[in-house]
């Protein structure tokens, strides 16, 4: 018995002389939070759709809880909810019809469920009004409803914060979190705020140019490699020069009336001792190795 | 089934583009048989008296309600389609152009039953239509001229009794809309193409129009084609006030139009089964 939910099996998409995704391998497990990050037009989109049966893969194949979509065909959807892109729904419906409707299609649902998820993401009080005069990150929040209502044991988010508010973001990445933590759910989210798939994916893979180009835990591979530090001290000129002394931090440099610095992240209680000793007041010491950077490393082809 | 089907009836609906139709007839209706009431009815008059009265003995009340119900049976027939395209053109192409299909499809449902009962839903629509306008010529034109038998200039004249009429009504209006069903599964399949609604109505309403064109020029070579044209059996509710009634030709049309539908259907279905859906 494996515990791999969504596995994607040399996954292509060819359009005419257009490569968008190539021979794409990716592995999410039970129970997982998987970011799925790549810049606009690196097949994010196309891989999802394709999981979700919405467009055919050119070659390869999906396989949804062991089986193949290929065979299965729209059966394997059925433990899997999702939101692609920006939600759509039936604007001249309530938000209340719009449940009913598109998340009564597999099986009958009450009204009592259905208030109880509009409850859950705060539409209960608008559930009567007709969609139309939502605002985005009212639908946004429906969509979700929508997702919570079906059960699913496979969530696949298509850039579920885009047009929330702070509130509502945070909002969505705790209902995120509960739902993997207290629920088991698995969570397959594609994101381009970077810093939010930093904060709670466990693992992650990044596409570009329709290939996988990194894989693996995001701890691990923001582990990886030199990162930065941004060092807040009483006299950043002189510790700059104290430091491009020292061969191993002779990337100091002043900025944002601080020191950055290159480092690796093991190094920085070193780094932190040294300056100490040396009589200098250290008020902060920020790893500025962030998913960004890595991402931006990656996909402009400054890292291995 | 049932469900999808209830759900494709409360979006279809609840969407006012869905009573266009019906509010463009009953505004026109109404107003033409006014029109007829007040003083349009006498042209009629003058014109039929004039052809008949050498031949004939006219006498009772030949202009009446079922007179000026088969009447616009015949003048709105071209019209039909027009509003039927605004609701078939959409079944399909509005849900993608919404977007909505994003949610629609990545359900554990096959896109086969869901476009069955969009499909449905279009073919619900369609026989509404055909049995509102029916329902409101007929009933109007009855209450404003009474009732009788019904005089019919067709191969002839042929005058049917006014007992038998109601059937006869009810059959053609069955077979206009049968008529009806083909147009609204050619848009209903071109609206499986596209994410914009307006080009399945143009597509549709342009081949009415060449068919149409084609069957009414006496070219040889457009004749050789005419059975192969679905313009051609639109006529058949027409063939139900002949004497005698012509069942044989009736049920050969009704299979060729029913075959037309069903057709459509079928590759509609087909290439939206395969169909990247990138909206």
């Amino acid at each position: 018995m494996t515990d791999i939910i969504l596995r994607t099996v040399n996954l292509t998409k060819r359009y005419k002389d257009r490569l968008a995704v190539d021979h794409l391998n990716i592995e999410v497990r039970q129970g997982e939070i998987f970011g799925f990050l790549g810049p606009n037009g690196a097949g994010k989109s196309t891989t999802i759709r394709m999981i979700l049966r919405l467009i055919f893969p050119t070659e390869g194949d999906v396989e949804l809880f062991g089986a193949s979509l290929k065979k299965a065909g729209h059966r394997a959807l059925e433990k899997v909810g999702a939101v692609v892109e920006k939600p759509a729904f039936y604007g001249h419906l309530s938000a209340f019809r719009n449940m009913e409707i598109l998340g009564g299609l597999q099986k009958t649902v009450t009204r009592r469920r259905i208030m109880e998820y509009l409850e859950r993401v705060g539409l209960a009080d608008r559930a009567c009004d007709p969609v139309k005069t939502y605002s985005h990150g009212m639908n946004q929040r429906l969509g979700l409803a929508l997702i919570l209502l079906k059960e699913p044991q496979l969530i696949i988010l298509d850039e579920p914060t885009t047009g929330l508010d702070p509130q509502g973001m945070k909002e969505v990445r705790e209902l995120i979190l509960e739902l993997s933590g207290e629920r088991g759910v698995t969570v397959l989210l594609s994101s381009h705020l970077l810093y939010e798939v930093e904060m709670i994916a466990t693992q992650m893979a990044i596409i570009h140019h329709g290939r996988l180009r990194v894989g693996g835990s995001v701890h691990d591979l923001l582990k990886k490699g030199p990162s930065e530090v941004l060092i807040k001290t009483d006299r950043p000129s002189e510790a700059v020069q104290f430091l491009k002394a020292n061969e191993v931090y002779k990337s100091a440099m002043i900025h944002s009336g601080g020191i950055k610095i290159e480092l690796d992240q093991d190094c920085v209680p070193e780094l932190n001792r040294r300056m100490v000793d040396a009589g200098f007041n250290v008020n902060a010491m920020v790893p500025q190795r962030s998913l960004e950077a890595y991402f931006l490393n990656l996909t402009e082809g400054r890292e291995s | 089934m049932f469900r999808l089907i209830w759900f494709e009836l409360i979006k279809t609906f609840t969407r006012w583009r869905t009573y266009i139709g019906f509010m463009a007839f009953g505004i026109i209706v109404p107003m033409v048989v006014t029109g007829l009431k007040l003083g349009g009815q006498n042209s009629f008059k003058r014109s039929l008296i004039s052809m008949l009265q050498n031949d004939f003995i006219i006498g009772g009340n030949i202009l009446n309600g079922w007179f000026f119900g088969f009447f616009f049976m015949g003048a709105l027939w071209v019209h039909v389609p027009i509003v039927l395209t605004i609701v078939a053109g959409d079944q399909i192409a509005g849900e993608g152009n919404a977007g909505t299909f994003r949610f629609l499809l990545t359900h554990s449902v096959s896109r086969t039953r869901i476009i069955a009962a969009k499909f449905i839903v279009t073919l619900i629509y369609t026989a509404a239509m055909v049995l509102f306008i029916g329902g409101l010529t007929i009933g109007l034109s009855l209450w404003a001229f009474g009732g009788g038998e019904l005089l019919v200039i067709r191969r002839g004249i042929l005058v049917i009794q006014e007992a038998r009429l109601p059937y006869l009504f009810l059959t053609a209006y069955g077979l206009a809309a049968l008529a009806m069903f083909v147009v609204s599964s050619l848009c209903f399949l071109f609206s499986s193409f596209t994410d914009n609604s307006i080009g399945p109505i143009i597509a549709t309403m342009a081949v009415i129009i060449v068919s149409i064109i084609i069957i009414s020029l006496p070219f040889e070579m457009f004749q050789a084609i005419r059975p192969y044209l679905f313009v051609n059996y639109f006529d058949a509710w027409q063939k139900v006030f002949d004497d005698p009634v012509p069942w044989n030709i009736i049920r050969t049309d009704i299979a060729i139009l029913a075959g037309f539908t069903i057709a459509f259907f079928i590759m509609a279905v087909l290439y939206f089964s395969r169909k990247d859906i990138l909206s």
